[in-house]
């Protein structure tokens, strides 16, 4: 259980994953815009499931997607995942197997793609793909170790939002610690008198324990 | 599942030292020129008679880039058991015939091996590379290509005893190298050979690092790959730099049969676009 209530010291407060999930929305309209592509999507490994999730989309497809799953070792963004390196695909070409997977899981079929891990430590925590970026210009290594340092504060983003839904599994949760975190939770949104009055009963649990 | 010792380990005694009249039994049957050269090292070689492991997706068996697959095998996980039998589905994702066909551009005579350890899931993923690079490896493969890497510390230690182990019995293996600020194997090991990108399109233009740990460079940029369906694709990743050099080294090995790996890496760094061997 101190894991738990760990994560949920660390996220903070409820309505953390609503901040974190911003925060990734953000991520994703930022690879968007830095690559002038057409869309950006976000997904998480589900261990239990063995799946991955859109958590995160911009541009094409941002209305649909949210929570749509595929298995998680199949596919682009599969490969990406379980190999941990970083694909650029141009010229898609018409394979149409290719198309299929690429419409189920984009709601649209890109002409190219570049996906990265999303690492931290030695956990790959998903995949951040980006569709279509302009085909003005020839791809450039340069590119390549952009999309990898970006991918980092993506994985930063991912990982907070895991950590704020461990924090609510506690926060829901029955028994000593999920009663701790909500009460820690109840004093972020006190007003100041009851929020002393918390905190002096707290101090004085402190003493005593 | 457990890991069986390495033939490497188990070869007799006394294998450690030198006596005085052994001398002549390690004589070295290749006759080095005085500069090697790219026409030393793999003129008219065609890789015929090398025999290359793609550890990977699959390989679509009927590309027209890639053609014959000699052999494919894949790994499946039932229960706690790893198996590897004899496959029949091809690539589940199209990044191993990627692989297999620049291998086969590169040497066009080689016997090609699939190993599929991709595709069954993420989860047991690592067990299921570590037992089909173990299986690779006591297949004596000359070249084994592994386009991919792990970062969980968990396996590192027995890739690195495998890598070592390949490395000893004479199997290169040829590594992708990371491209993202992060700690992963087995492309960090000095007994493999590990690969990064450069931007120039030859397929032949690849350059020695004398800033480790990525060793070499090779084609990785915009690379026109075979894919499912017969297709092509456009690339880009260290991933297509890394069966650059694995058909290089299938070229060398062709030639020079006796080659140890520490060797081959020797002839590799002569012959390097940076160091003896710009294009002759």
């Amino acid at each position: 259980m101190s894991d738990e209530l760990r994560a949920a010291v660390a996220a903070g407060v409820l309505g953390a994953e609503e901040s974190f999930r911003t925060l990734l929305q953000s991520v994703v309209e930022t690879a968007r815009a830095i690559f002038g592509a057409k869309a950006s999507s976000v997904f998480l490994l589900d261990e239990e499931a063995d799946e991955l999730v859109f958590e995160a989309v911009a541009g094409e497809g941002s209305g649909t997607l949210i929570g749509k799953r595929f298995p998680s070792s199949t596919g682009i963004a599969g490969w990406v995942l379980v190999t941990r390196q970083p694909l650029v695909i141009d010229d898609l070409g018409e394979d149409p197997r290719f198309s299929r997977e690429a419409a189920e899981s984009t709601g649209y079929v890109p002409r190219g793609l570049m996906a990265v891990p999303l690492l931290a430590d030695e956990r790959a925590l998903g995949v951040l793909e980006v569709l279509d970026r302009p085909r003005d210009s020839r791809f450039t290594l340069a590119e390549m170790d952009l999309l990898g340092v970006f991918a980092n504060q993506a994985a930063v983003a991912l990982d907070l939002l895991l950590r704020a839904r461990r924090a609510q599994a506690a926060l829901g949760g029955e028994g000593d610690a999920g009663a701790l975190a909500r009460i820690a939770s109840r004093l972020e949104t006190a007003d100041e008198a009851e929020r002393a009055a918390g905190l002096r009963l707290l101090a004085a649990l402190e003493d005593l324990l | 599942m457990a890991i069986v010792a390495h033939e490497s380990q188990r070869e007799e005694l006394p294998a450690w030292s030198l006596s005085a009249e052994a001398a002549e039994r390690i004589a070295l049957p290749t006759e080095w020129p005085e500069r090697v050269t790219r026409e030393w090292a793999w003129g008219g070689a065609t890789g015929n008679g090398v025999r290359v492991c793609v550890l990977d997706s699959g390989v679509e068996r009927t590309h027209p880039v890639v053609g014959d697959v000699q052999h494919s095998w894949a790994v499946r996980r039932d229960g706690d058991e790893i198996r590897v039998e004899a496959d029949a589905e091809g690539d589940l994702c199209g990044h191993g015939t990627a692989c297999a066909g620049i291998i086969r551009s590169l040497a066009p005579d080689c016997e090609l091996t699939s190993v599929r350890v991709l595709g069954a899931g993420f989860t047991g993923s690592g067990p299921i590379l570590l037992a089909g690079l173990e299986w690779a490896v006591q297949q004596s493969f000359d070249v084994i290509n592994m386009s991919l890497s792990t970062t969980k510390r968990q396996f590192a230690e027995t890739l690195h005893e495998l890598a070592d182990s390949a490395y000893f019995r004479r199997t290169m293996l040829v590594a992708s190298a990371h491209n993202m600020p992060v700690e992963s194997f087995p492309w960090r090991f000095s007994s493999v050979i590990s690969v990064g990108s450069h931007e120039e399109d030859d397929a032949l233009t690849y350059y020695y690092n004398p800033t480790p740990p990525v060793e070499f460079f090779a084609r990785g940029l915009e690379v026109d790959v075979a894919w499912l369906g017969g297709k092509t694709l456009r690339c880009t990743g260290n991933s297509f730099a890394t069966p650059h050099i694995a058909g290089i080294c299938a070229l060398i090995m062709s030639k020079h049969r006796e080659l140890t790996p520490f060797q081959l890496k020797n002839v590799l760094y002569l012959v390097a676009s940076n160091v003896g061997g710009r294009r002759e």
